[in-house]
């Protein structure tokens, strides 16, 4: 594997893979000093031309955590401000000889226009509406582990609640989730789903309470306040009561039913218990799974040399 | 070598790790992933019958991420680091079925000194093919087998094969 652009185009083999890789890092980030030399002599350039507190530091603890040099460029300081265009930015700092791009950027499609102006691998860390490879795979390692599901996700019924339409997240999360065999329900009112959902591999649902007593995961979107603006909701009160985790919903969820969210969360909103109360939350173990698969696709990418020959 | 001389070799380089480490206080016993592995647990069974049932500490260290061959090697996934205690102070004894160029034990010393720092480390393997590149060498060894670089030697429960 070279890029990692969009989780739609691995296989379930290669999903099971870059999981199995995951274990490995996991046990890394377990020890005393978590830390190996992996990737030492690899510059790896964080390059976020949209706010991200944790996919960006989740990312630069990973390289870190391989000995992979690393370079942050926030785009508030950079060039980028002097009117530098995005392939001039990409061709300077490939210029300098690094080994791998992790992009975000608010247009659709960025990372693999990235693939074009680079040798280096590019990681898709969200781009618009379109892709969020990493925490699709971070979802799945999550769900794999809690629910011990090791061999695949078949018979288990996933329901995704809320602003799925400018949702990279929903999207890259639907592929991969139905790719390992779990059932997805996409829970929204209609203005928050996307177009030509019915092309989609999931059963959709207006009404969260027939749904809350059955599912094997509930994934909360976060809802974005600029929505509002829009019209697309009523109001945010609304919106909790129809579509958000209450504490009434909360006690008819399945004993080992779990809840996940990509962060950051709206609590009150769409998050309207405490989860650190919930049994089944995994909002903070979703981010220490982050690390350990961002490490196994930087490893993959860069390092494991399994697209080279082997020898004994 | 038969199923029944791996069997006597490892029930031989047990007797030698009790003698030479005067008992089996602090002895660890890791094996190599992946090959070294089920070696190390027979290790321990043959140590613990030795010393009147005593229960011997054994893990295993994976070292695909240590190699200083990184990119030529893939990792295999499955095989996970498991370590059981802190090796701070403890005999650590290194198992591996074969001891080829050493490399993978010099990745293997690096991966140790991540989870504490062993009073000693100790090399037990099933076969020394020689062709060593590094200054390594083992305290505890089975059989030497003369081979040539490009020839193949894989050590199982059934015997050793040399292709």
């Amino acid at each position: 594997m070279k890029h990692l652009l969009d989780i739609g185009v691995l296989t379930p083999d290669d999903l099971h893979h870059l999981m199995a890789l995951t274990d490995h890092m996991v046990e890394v980030n377990q020890r005393p000093i978590p830390k190996v030399p992996a990737l030492r002599g690899k510059t790896v350039v964080n390059l976020f031309f949209e706010n991200s507190t944790r996919t960006l530091t989740s990312f630069d603890t990973a390289a870190r955590r391989l000995s992979a040099d690393v370079m942050n460029f926030a785009v508030s300081s950079s060039s980028v401000n002097k009117g530098e265009s995005l392939r001039d930015t990409i061709e300077t700092i490939s210029a300098m000889g690094v080994d791998a791009f992790v992009v975000r950027h608010k247009s659709s499609g960025a990372p693999m226009q990235v693939t074009k102006w680079t040798n280096a691998s590019v990681v898709n860390a969200g781009d618009g509406w379109h892709q969020h490879p990493t925490q699709a795979l971070l979802d799945c390692y999550t769900i794999r582990t809690h629910l011990n599901r090791r061999t695949g996700f078949d018979g288990l019924h996933i329901a995704i609640v809320g602003d799925i339409k400018h949702s990279r997240v929903a999207r890259s999360n639907v592929q991969a989730f139905t790719a390992l065999g779990a059932h997805v329900t996409l829970v929204a009112p209609p203005t928050l789903l996307p177009p030509a959902v019915e092309t989609w591999p999931v059963t959709v649902s207006h009404d969260l309470d027939s749904l809350i007593a059955k599912v094997d995961v509930l994934y909360l979107l976060r809802m974005q306040r600029e929505r509002m603006v829009d019209a697309l909701v009523p109001s945010l009160r609304e919106y909790t009561g129809a579509y958000g985790l209450t504490p009434l919903r909360a006690a008819r969820l399945r004993p080992h039913a779990l809840v996940m969210h990509p962060g950051p969360m709206n609590r009150g909103v769409e998050m309207a218990v405490d989860p650190s109360e919930l049994p089944g939350s995994m909002v903070l173990h979703q981010v220490t799974n982050g690390v350990a698969v961002r490490m196994a696709v930087l490893f993959e990418l860069l390092g494991s040399g399994a697209d080279l020959a082997t020898s004994a | 070598m038969s199923a029944d001389d791996v069997r006597r070799a490892i029930a031989r380089i047990s007797h030698e790790i009790v003698e030479r480490n005067h008992g089996l206080d602090d002895v660890v016993v890791i094996g190599l992933q992946r090959g070294g592995v089920w070696i190390a647990q027979e290790l321990a069974a043959a140590l613990g019958r030795i010393e009147n049932g005593r229960s011997v500490p054994v893990g295993s260290v994976d070292v695909s991420l240590y190699r200083d061959d990184v990119g030529l090697r893939p990792l295999v996934p499955g095989s996970v680091t498991t370590i059981p205690v802190h090796l701070g102070g403890k005999t650590v004894v290194l198992v591996d079925d074969v001891l080829f160029t050493g490399r993978t034990v010099r990745a293997a010393l690096d991966a140790l000194g991540d989870h504490g720092r062993p009073r000693a480390v100790q090399l037990a393997v099933i076969v020394d093919r020689g062709h060593r590149e590094l200054p390594i060498r083992p305290d505890f060894v089975g059989k030497n087998l003369p081979t040539s670089r490009h020839e193949n030697v894989t050590v199982q429960p059934n015997g050793v094969v040399l292709r």
